[in-house]
């Protein structure tokens, strides 16, 4: 590496970047954080001017806000951490020798790269009420006595698009996970062997503690994710039915799809707000890495 | 039963229990969507809403892919996402290749600083950037052009590919280009003639990834885009309103989406996985 002198170079370098990065991501957050003290709805443009903190209290307010940021943590918790555990036991299977592994691994990876949009179409034909495949499979199976118009009832609509996020999530934990597990020294196995070790102490005792690391970055970045989505929801119920399975994420969009642009500029700088509580321990994690 | 016969039962019979059968239980559920997909999109309609529910057509047809073309004219938001993936691409892979440069062979002023700086860019929601954007691209005209989806997508695949290509060049030892600026190249031709080709198929892999993410994305996309230059999620998704139960065509339509994400993805899947992993996993 070069040593440290006031050059020109690095900085040219990366000005093009960052150049790019400042115009779309910079002026935008700030943007954002004005507009989401004005009045500023596209469709009454009469009407735009600062307003304080008035889209703040409204939201303090607003039923659906507070519903709806409910159903993001359900959704983030059960998403992410069944995520978590089938993908480990995923990554545990993957790590074992057999044929085929390979080609498994590979093809396994679809569902991490299949966009948002045919997720919701696949599972919203799915969990289709009259013709769903998984109310036959259940009907078959003699579990129900009648079908389930899973993505139309208020009890069920929000599982279904949880199961979604699960099914598209699995991967990526198992990649991250399979690639800390083949980091773990096969000696620290031989030696728990020598000492007679079980097999779920190995796992408690060396697997999960090597992997602490990868677990805790792959975890922040995933609720980062999983709370961000807006796709997987709004092509399998558009939030609903009668928002129940509506997340802030989604929440926002719609408002902003309205062009209140203001409003939902105040609740999206919320969510970031509340999101920064997970994105600055990953930072840190990352840092100290770098 | 002699014992060895025994023994070699009981190590099968517990390698499925322990291994196989959880290995098929989670293969299912991950593939069966892509197969319930296929299998619906080669159905006759008569077939898809009739009384029981087939698990393998019984006349398998292809006219819901060949409606697609001529009823919805899908090519139209294909040539469209193609457009739009492949700018994203060459310009996001420009940009990056040489700020990744910079982090990885430079130590400068504030180096650490930038690097957080960039990092600290995934983080940002979705619709935090979406609405103000949304405002911006209307008001110097780019909104439902092609460049609106450009620059949106720059948010997340900059970033991200500065970070992924920084790794992958941590990994070529700078003894490389050293040797050839000793014979008389300069630094730019030393990144040129030595680098470059060693990186080709992580360049290739990150602009695989860059590609499939710019194909996928449907938030912006949606937002952004009107009738004449939507891009193929926003035209399934409009399918789903248009057509509503014509489940043959909108399968159809996944499929086609998918696969050239597919073919991307396995071409790009080794390098792609190794540098992603490499980050998270290190410490």
């Amino acid at each position: 590496m070069n040593k440290k002198r006031m050059q020109p170079w690095p900085y040219l370098l990366i000005a093009p970047a960052l150049l790019f990065v400042a115009s779309v991501i910079f002026v935008p957050v700030l943007n954002a954080i004005t507009m989401s003290f004005q009045n500023y709805d596209l469709r009454r443009p009469q009407n735009i001017g600062f307003t304080g903190l008035e889209n703040y209290s409204a939201i303090m307010i607003d039923r659906e806000f507070w519903s709806s940021l409910g159903n993001t943590v359900v959704w983030v918790l059960l998403a992410v951490s069944l995520q978590f555990v089938f993908g480990f036991i995923f990554a545990l299977l993957l790590n074992k020798p057999f044929r085929g592994r390979g080609v498994i691994r590979s093809v396994s990876l679809i569902p991490w790269v299949t966009p948002g949009v045919l997720i919701g179409l696949m599972w919203r034909w799915i969990f289709d009420g009259n013709f769903g495949v998984l109310n036959d499979l259940l009907l078959r199976a003699g579990m129900i006595q009648e079908k389930i118009p899973f993505l139309s009832q208020t009890t069920t609509a929000l599982p279904s698009v949880i199961v979604a996020i699960i099914w598209q999530g699995i991967p990526f934990f198992a990649l991250m996970l399979l690639a800390g597990l083949q980091g773990i020294p096969g000696e620290l196995y031989e030696a728990a062997d020598i000492d007679g070790a079980s097999g779920s102490q190995k796992l408690f005792q060396i697997t999960i503690p090597s992997l602490k690391n990868t677990i805790y970055v792959t975890t922040l970045l995933r609720i980062i994710w999983v709370a961000n989505s807006v796709d997987v929801i709004y092509n399998m119920t558009e939030g609903g039915p009668a928002k129940s399975s509506q997340t802030l994420s989604v929440y926002i969009f719609l408002k902003g799809n309205q062009l209140n642009l203001g409003y939902s500029s105040a609740m999206a700088v919320l969510l970031a707000i509340m999101l920064s509580l997970v994105a600055v321990p990953y930072l840190r994690q990352m840092f100290r890495q770098n | 039963m002699s014992d060895s016969v025994q023994n070699k039962l009981k190590y099968f019979a517990k390698r499925a229990v322990i291994l196989f059968v959880p290995l098929c239980a989670i293969l299912l559920f991950l593939l069966f969507p892509f197969y319930w997909t296929f299998v619906t999109s080669v159905k006759p309609s008569e077939e898809l809403f009739g009384q029981t529910v087939t698990y393998w057509p019984q006349n398998i047809t292809f006219e819901a892919y060949e409606k697609l073309f001529s009823q919805v004219n899908f090519l139209k938001p294909m040539g469209n996402s193609f457009l739009v993936a492949s700018i994203t691409t060459v310009i996001t892979l420009v940009v990056s290749l040489l700020a990744a440069y910079a982090f990885s062979r430079y130590d400068f002023k504030g180096r650490k600083g930038f690097m957080i700086l960039f990092l600290t860019n995934n983080m940002f929601p979705t619709v935090l950037l979406l609405i103000p954007l949304f405002s911006i691209m209307r008001s110097i005209s780019l909104l439902y052009t092609p460049w609106a989806l450009v620059l949106a997508y720059a948010t997340f695949t900059i970033p991200f590919t500065i970070w992924l290509l920084s790794g992958y060049l941590n990994d070529i030892p700078a003894s490389l280009e050293e040797a050839a600026m000793v014979d008389g190249a300069n630094r730019a031709q030393a990144f040129i003639r030595i680098i470059v080709p060693v990186l080709i198929p992580c360049i290739v892999a990150a602009g695989a990834y860059i590609f499939m993410q710019s194909w996928n994305e449907y938030t912006f996309a949606v937002m952004f885009t009107n009738s004449a230059n939507r891009t193929i999620p926003v035209e399934l998704k409009n399918l789903i309103g248009q057509l509503g139960v014509q489940w043959d065509l909108l399968t159809a339509g996944g499929i086609i989406t998918i696969i050239p994400v597919c073919i991307m993805f396995f071409f790009a899947q080794k390098r792609l996985v190794a540098g992603l992993t490499a980050g998270a996993v290190k410490g």
